[in-house]
């Protein structure tokens, strides 16, 4: 697809008038949602076509017809009010339960780390430290601390997303720029004046990267504590379907579970939007 | 015009002593190093000073003690009468940048000094002032806009006002319009010589440009550098209210001339 751009250029001595072609990439004429289409219908495509010569056993992938079917099924389950919805809701009260959590720990540690000497210099090292060790692998510590009901799982969740929320609040507090602070400075601001009233909003686009970071963590832990400890979320409807070799299944409780993880990271991007209504953000370099 | 504004920003008369330095000398702890020796200056009331130097002349340092920011290592430094030993209300500050909060309307953003002097219901009773401000800066209705919708000179006219808002006895200038072009510069300091008459501010303007310090100033301070310390202090006789056309005049030329061979002994050093 191309663009013909006439550029009326009077050169002396020419009477032509000077015509450029320019490239249009193809891409950047078509809409989004076309596009999107495009790679679903590919990717359905090519799954129906591996199911439908049989290139993978049926008990390792289903086709995606039977996918669907079990996908009304679990749908029916839950609207009825069935015993799917009730793991559902504990799962969804465990997510949101840790990134309540996760919220209060993350923004206490983050200011403690961003706004004093003390936090940065010792307190930061071992948050560092922690942060890179594999936090899964405290799973089972949780279940034997906490027990098998939903604590164990809301504390993992937490401990998960709590991490990106305390860097991107220290982050965001460092965001301030020499000026502000020394405007703040000649009008006499007190420090907790100068927190309160410009660092913390001038850091709210980094907080709110860290929250969604902390977001998508805490499904994860969530779901990993179920895995390892039992329960009765969807987490474990998950498991007891892997392990009956219920392919269908276990795609469409995933795909279910998907829009609880959703739910929650719309949640927080909504609230960016309101709070931090002066920050425009794209979602990539690619959309105008 | 309502009261506040007509009103001078200090009891003293036209032409009596607002800030005083006597003496000052800073010398970094750190390294150091004698930032400003022997600085002795004096700001009268309703008179515009700008003081001009090359890079590491100690500018910026002698802004800084100015705005109780920092504290000299020796001499006096007295605005109103008492000795300047922290950041105050009576002094106001503007810089190369705005700093507008982009969270902030143009109006609350203006009484922004007041909300951290008295709190939020002060402010709140500050708006119409604001109001008062925006419209004297030809800002008028700008008030609930935000800055992100203001160009690099609304922006700087809005951080006038948030200067002016708290009444201070003296200005601080730190290079105000050096991020604008070229045409808005010229504009913006017209505008900034109209206000300060109008306010009988006492203004102190920290500037690169020998053109921009002749056109504003009663006294031009140049400085000279290793260690930063006073050249000459310039008296600018150009009548006011000064205009652009000005700078064509051959008096305007000679006073630039005088500057820049005092700058360029001072680089020889």
């Amino acid at each position: 697809m191309t663009d013909v751009q006439v550029n009326q250029a009077s050169e002396p001595g020419t009477e032509q008038d000077t015509v450029w072609v320019q490239e249009v990439h193809f891409i950047d004429s078509v809409p989004r949602w076309i596009a999107m289409t495009f790679v679903f219908v590919v990717f359905i495509g090519t799954w129906h076509l591996v199911t439908a010569f049989e290139l993978v056993s049926p008990i390792i992938l289903p086709t995606p017809w039977e996918t669907l079917e079990d996908m009304v099924f679990v749908g029916k389950n839950l609207l009825s009010g069935g015993y799917m919805l009730g793991a559902l809701w504990i799962t969804f009260k465990e997510v949101v339960y840790g990134f309540a959590l996760a919220i209060a720990l993350g923004f206490s540690f983050g200011v403690l780390v961003g706004e004093t000497a003390f936090g940065e210099k010792a307190v930061m090292p071992y948050l560092v430290a922690i942060d890179t060790m594999p936090k899964v692998a405290f799973a089972p510590l949780f279940v034997a601390w906490l027990g098998f009901g939903i604590e164990s799982k809301v504390a993992l969740a937490a401990f998960i997303a709590t991490f990106p929320i305390v860097v991107g609040t220290a982050a965001g507090l460092h965001a301030a720029d020499e000026n502000a602070r020394m405007l703040f400075k000649t009008m006499g601001a007190s420090r907790m004046q100068t927190l309160i009233k410009m660092k913390l909003p001038t850091g709210l686009p980094q907080i709110f990267t860290g929250l969604k970071i902390g977001a998508v963590g805490v499904m994860a832990g969530a779901i990993t504590g179920e895995f390892l400890g039992g329960g009765k979320g969807f987490g474990e409807l998950i498991r007891v379907a892997a392990s009956q070799l219920n392919t269908p299944r276990v795609f469409s409780l995933i795909l279910y579970l998907s829009l609880v993880g959703l739910a929650v990271y719309a949640a927080v991007t909504w609230s960016q939007r309101k709070i931090v209504f002066w920050h425009k953000e794209r979602v990539g370099a690619h959309d105008h | 015009m309502n009261a506040a504004l007509a009103q001078d920003y200090s009891g003293a008369p036209l032409g009596a002593p607002v800030y005083e330095l006597n003496n000052v000398s800073k010398t970094y702890a750190r390294n150091l190093v004698v930032a400003l020796e022997d600085v002795s200056l004096t700001l009268r009331k309703g008179s515009f000073t700008s003081v001009i130097g090359s890079s590491g002349c100690g500018k910026s340092t002698l802004l800084k003690i100015m705005a109780g920011l920092i504290p000299p290592t020796k001499g006096r430094v007295v605005l109103q009468s008492k000795p300047v030993t922290g950041p105050r209300h009576d002094i106001g500050m503007m810089f190369q940048q705005a700093t507008l909060f982009p969270w902030k309307t143009a109006a609350e953003n203006i009484v922004l000094p007041i909300e951290i002097r008295d709190g939020k219901a002060a402010a709140k009773k500050a708006i119409d002032s604001a109001h008062d401000l925006l419209e004297m800066v030809g800002l008028e209705g700008f008030e609930n806009v935000y800055p992100n919708e203001l160009s690099g000179g609304m922006a700087q006219r809005a951080a006038i006002c948030r200067m002016l808002i708290t009444e201070p006895a003296v200005l601080l200038l730190d290079e105000p319009f050096s991020a604008l072009d070229e045409l808005s510069r010229d504009m913006m300091n017209m505008e900034l010589q109209r206000i300060c008459n109008e306010q009988h501010a006492t203004a102190f303007l920290v500037t690169h440009s020998i053109q921009e310090a002749v056109i504003l100033s009663d006294e031009i301070v140049v400085m000279k550098p290793r260690p930063g310390r006073i050249a000459e202090i310039v008296d600018v006789d150009l009548p006011r209210p000064r205009t652009l056309d000005m700078m064509t005049t051959p008096k305007f030329g000679e006073i630039v001339d005088y500057i820049r061979t005092l700058l360029d002994k001072g680089e020889d050093m």
